[in-house]
């Protein structure tokens, strides 16, 4: 079983599908038992990994390899390294807990955990593939059960949600794939092997453009391939400005859909950038990180934060949080400092618990409610204390409380970046200020405050809600305390990526 | 090999087999009452064709009836794919309520007579042979366009195909007399011999070309040759336009590309050089940008979904022309696994829409409104399925196709017309999209019929949704079989 262990973690939710396609349809709670059922193996697994993965190696690890289409180099070749594993470990967490999130959905249950577990199975697929080709299968293969699940299940604009976060993702993913082809025509022998590509992108050449006022800056074929990567991976990341189909996306979706994109989707195009921007065209990325990466974030950050501040609806304001946390993860890794880039990926997975908390936090007033409208609640404090205090916890740890899980990703960015970038980690660190701005005056809106009489009698979080919430809240502040349980899967591989771009820098 | 008429009935028995089944249809109908039988015998005549025909497949190949048609893999190619067309029409057309009310027999041996013009034009190598079969399978489709009785849609369709034919084959026909004009011969091999030791003003010759791809465009319905495909579409009964929009497509695929493949000559790594001073493929590139932009901007409005479907034809056949463009083999393998995978899911997309006539009588995208939620899901699933293989979205078999095609595109460093195709990618999208949100995101009203699936359509359906989706993820035998099928047989 370990041998194939990044295999059975993908596929055992496909199988799940299966399954559930086979029950009867209205049978519905053994469809949501079948379904946690297939997330169980996935996430012991994913604790078995945590055990097994050896933080010291930076190279690939649990690598399975096998030639898929043979006439055009195309393999089954997967594998985790420290770009992936905390990304690998987060998705079998939320992909598990998100199965419970979605117990009140009763209406075509059979072919919401169906599309859900196929859903599953692609983000896994994503993180571990190490084969171009297989990446970008499981990146569009995630495109369809996001599209119905937005669009069947969703709010009331829920159409124009899912024909748009499809439309964004497409338009991306098809530039990627023109991107993918010609780096596997002009790799020798024509591979879509990543780590072969990454070997040999030496040789991509050069020259400056010459002409004022672009005298010394260097284009080239891999400066156009990485181009058009970067947008496939900006819109999902998302960065301003491809980032509108977000608020859309997450105020129409279900809740634990919501917790899905922000937690594990928006981390594809961090990931990506990893993964493949970086390694296989370094020198492009030391040219252009700096425009597109440090530059854009701050924006992003700042753009974000107050944007998020402006919003009355509850989730939308969560929504646009995350635009400005992924702001971060952007500027870390432009900065090229081991703490920079560490803190990059330690914020990408803090922010996939962060704001699954705060997703289903608001999920769990919406259910309630029936609306999200900050301005309509006020003093849930004294009718829902234990669910206050559960949201408390979330939000201080995205507003970055020290000791919590966000403070130390932010303060390792900001501190990577101050090396390089003074500048904008003065802007950067304006948003701090900003998201403490929106979060206490939500704080404040929604929990303080006289308590509103139509919610006087608004009934306390459910264990089933708790169990949702609890487990991220544990990470949240045992990262928080102590960040080397995630820090040092990272450390190594990180170092090592750092070190294949720093010499390009100049 | 070349051999004489008697010599060549040897290398003739698809041919034949099926010339028997179209005489013994027309027999049969006049003594038989139970019509069902004659669809099956159809069927069975195009299976035992079929299987002649994978007989020769890889065999020897060479000239038949003193140079007129040649057999080569390429030929025996387009045979399968006419063959194939054929049977799984037919087979549609069990279930189809607007066949059913036709002369069966009629309607079966036209349809087989079709694909029977389709095998002259996959092999043909002389001029005159490519204008005869080009017209014998214009003719039957005129035909079989204004079956529909008492119908004006149908009979209007017919007359404008005709008169677009008419106009087309013109222009060709005019070409080619400029060809003969100039080489003297209708044969293709002694045309590229001459064509080649031309002299340096090739004007001429340029014109000519450009003439007679009007021809050949009308068949694979590119810009400026569309004007008919929506109307015909949306008149003609749904089978037959299923079967127009894969196997006439295919079939003007493989008469352009042996005709193009005479005036090229190949180079060492296989690619095509064209000849110098007659850039038809730059005409070509720019035809196939156009036709795949043109298609999709005017699919995006459609409220039928026959037309919509007709417009989503040509700007595949834009797609499809990218092969020929990019002018090296992996274009040409990518254009025969395109036509492959086109087939299957285009013939898919119409058994659904077969099936919704059936039971709505409505062809419109609004008929097919919480399809998902009426009765079975499998038929819209199975559009869901087939909607999205068109877009080309992996793991599906249209992702493959399209891979391929962008991948010889690429090669050939043509990044220009690559952007343009994916930008189609996702505009295309868009009203693919859209049919699967009215099956899944509308909810249908009470009055909304209930579809219902006999077990030959289920089968059928199944059929063809479970090949795009093993395509998608497993195409090596195909790719085997499209690579041995680009040979052509010259000398």
């Amino acid at each position: 079983m370990t041998d194939h262990v990044l295999t059975y973690m993908t596929f055992f939710p496909l199988a799940g599908m299966v399954a559930v396609l086979l029950l009867p349809r209205d049978n519905h709670n053994l469809i949501r038992w079948t379904s946690v059922v297939f997330t169980i193996p996935p996430l012991l697994l994913a604790v078995w990994l945590y055990r097994a993965f050896d933080p010291n190696n930076p190279g690939l690890q649990f690598i399975e390899k096998v030639p898929w289409i043979p006439g055009y180099n195309i393999q089954y070749f997967v594998g985790v390294d420290g770009i992936s594993i905390s990304m690998v470990l987060l998705t079998a967490l939320l992909s598990f807990i998100c199965i419970f999130a979605s117990w009140g959905i009763d209406k075509g249950v059979k072919g919401y955990y169906a599309l859900f577990l196929l859903l599953d199975t692609g983000m896994m697929g994503v993180f571990v593939a190490l084969d171009f080709f297989l990446f970008y299968i499981f990146w569009e293969v995630m495109l369809l059960p996001m599209y119905f699940l937005i669009g069947i299940w969703g709010g009331p604009r829920r159409e124009y949600a899912a024909i748009k976060f499809f439309l964004y993702t497409l338009f991306g993913s098809v530039l990627m794939l023109l991107a993918i082809l010609a780096l596997y025509f002009s790799s020798d022998p024509h591979t879509f092997d990543m780590t072969q590509l990454i070997a040999q992108s030496a040789k991509y050449s050069t020259k400056t453009i010459g002409i004022w006022p672009f005298d010394h800056l260097r284009w080239g074929f891999q400066h156009v391939v990485w181009m058009a990567l970067f947008i496939g991976f900006a819109i999902k990341i998302p960065a301003f400005p491809f980032h509108t189909w977000l608020p859309d996306a997450h105020v129409e979706a279900p809740t634990a859909i919501s917790v899905i994109l922000a937690g594990i989707l928006l981390k594809m195009g961090a990931y990506g950038i990893l993964r493949i921007n970086y390694p296989m065209l370094p020198q492009a990325t030391a040219d252009l990180a700096y425009v597109f990466l440090a530059a854009l974030g701050t924006w992003n950050i700042i753009y974000g934060a107050l944007c998020a501040m402006a919003q009355k609806d509850f989730k939308k304001l969560v929504a646009y949080s995350s635009v400005s946390h992924m702001g971060y993860v952007m500027l870390g890794m432009a900065s090229f400092t081991p703490q920079g880039i560490n803190g990059a990926v330690l914020q990408m997975f803090n922010h996939g618990t962060i704001t699954g908390m705060l997703f289903l936090m608001v999920g769990v007033i919406y259910d309630r409610a029936h609306h999200r409208d900050i301005e309509g609640f006020g003093g849930l404090a004294a009718v829902m204390p234990v669910y206050t205090g559960i949201s408390a916890l979330a939000i201080f740890a995205s507003m970055g409380l020290p000791g919590l899980s966000g403070f130390i990703s932010e303060v390792l960015v900001l501190l990577g970046t101050w090396q390089k970038y003074p500048v904008l980690t003065a802007l950067a660190a304006t948003g701090v200020i900003l998201t403490a701005g929106y979060l206490l005056w939500t704080v404040q809106r929604v929990y303080l405050g006289m308590t509103n009489e139509k919610y006087k009698l608004m009934p306390e979080i459910n264990a089933r809600e708790l169990f949702t919430m609890i487990p991220l809240g544990i990470i949240v502040i045992i990262v928080g305390v102590y960040p080397t349980v995630v820090l040092d899967l990272l450390r190594a591989t990180l170092t090592q990526l750092n070190q294949v771009i720093v010499p390009h820098l100049s | 090999m070349d051999l004489d008429n008697l010599a060549s009935l040897d290398y003739f028995y698809p041919e034949i087999i099926l010339t028997g089944t179209i005489l013994l249809v027309i027999f049969l109908d006049l003594v038989i009452k139970n019509k069902r039988v004659i669809g099956a015998l159809s069927i069975l005549g195009c299976l035992a064709s079929l299987g002649a025909t994978l007989q020769l497949y890889g065999g020897p190949s060479g000239f038949l009836f003193h140079r007129m048609m040649v057999l080569d893999n390429f030929s025996l190619f387009f045979k399968v794919v006419a063959l194939a067309a054929a049977i799984l029409v037919l087979w549609m057309s069990f279930s189809s309520r607007e066949v059913a009310s036709l002369h069966q027999g009629e309607y079966a041996t036209i349809l087989l007579s079709s694909a029977l013009g389709m095998f002259f034009m996959a092999s043909a190598t002389n001029l005159l042979m490519a204008y005869l079969s080009l017209e014998m399978v214009s003719i039957t489709s005129y035909i079989l366009t204004g079956f529909l009785p008492r119908n004006r849609r149908s009979s209007e369709a017919a007359l404008k195909y005709l008169i677009y034919g008419g106009v087309a084959s013109g222009a060709m026909i005019y070409g080619m007399s400029w060809i003969f004009g100039i080489t003297a011969s209708l044969d293709y091999g002694q045309i590229h011999t001459a064509l080649f030791q031309s002299g340096p003003n090739r004007l001429p010759i340029f014109i000519a070309l450009t003439l007679i791809l009007a021809g050949f465009g009308y068949k694979i319905v590119f810009v400026p040759f569309h004007m008919w495909s929506p109307d015909v579409y949306q008149g003609a009964p749904t089978p037959f336009t299923a079967f127009l929009s894969v196997a006439s497509n295919a079939a003007g695929v493989a008469i352009l590309l042996r005709f193009f493949f005479t005036v090229s000559e190949t180079a060492r790594d296989g690619s095509w050089l064209y000849l110098q001073g007659v850039e038809w493929p730059q005409v070509l590139l720019v035809v196939s940008m156009i036709t795949m932009t043109l298609g999709n901007l005017s699919a995006l409005s459609q409220q039928n979904l026959k037309r919509m479907l007709a417009y989503s034809g040509i700007a595949h056949a834009g797609y499809i022309l990218m092969g020929l463009v990019a002018l090296n083999t992996e274009g040409l393998q990518a254009m025969l696994f395109y036509i492959v995978v086109y087939l299957i899911m285009n013939l898919g997309a119409f058994l659904v829409v077969v099936l919704v006539a059936n039971a709505t009588g409505k062809e419109e995208i609004e008929g097919y409104r919480g399809l998902a939620w009426r009765g079975s899901a499998v038929p819209a699933v199975a559009m869901a399925i087939f909607m999205f293989s068109l877009t080309g979205l992996p793991p599906l078999a249209g992702f493959v196709g399209k891979f391929f095609l962008f991948a010889a595109v690429i090669k050939q460093q043509l990044y220009l017309l690559a952007l343009v195709a994916v930008a189609n990618s996702v505009i295309s999208l868009y009203y693919y999209a859209r049919v699967v949100k009215v099956m899944f995101l509308d909810f249908p009203e009470p009055s909304d019929g209930r579809v219902e699936l006999n077990p030959s359509a289920a089968t059928l359906l199944g059929l063809l949704s479970a090949m795009t989706l093993v395509l998608g993820i497993y195409w090596g035998p195909l790719v085997a079989f499209t690579s041995q099928s680009v040979k052509f047989f010259t000398k």
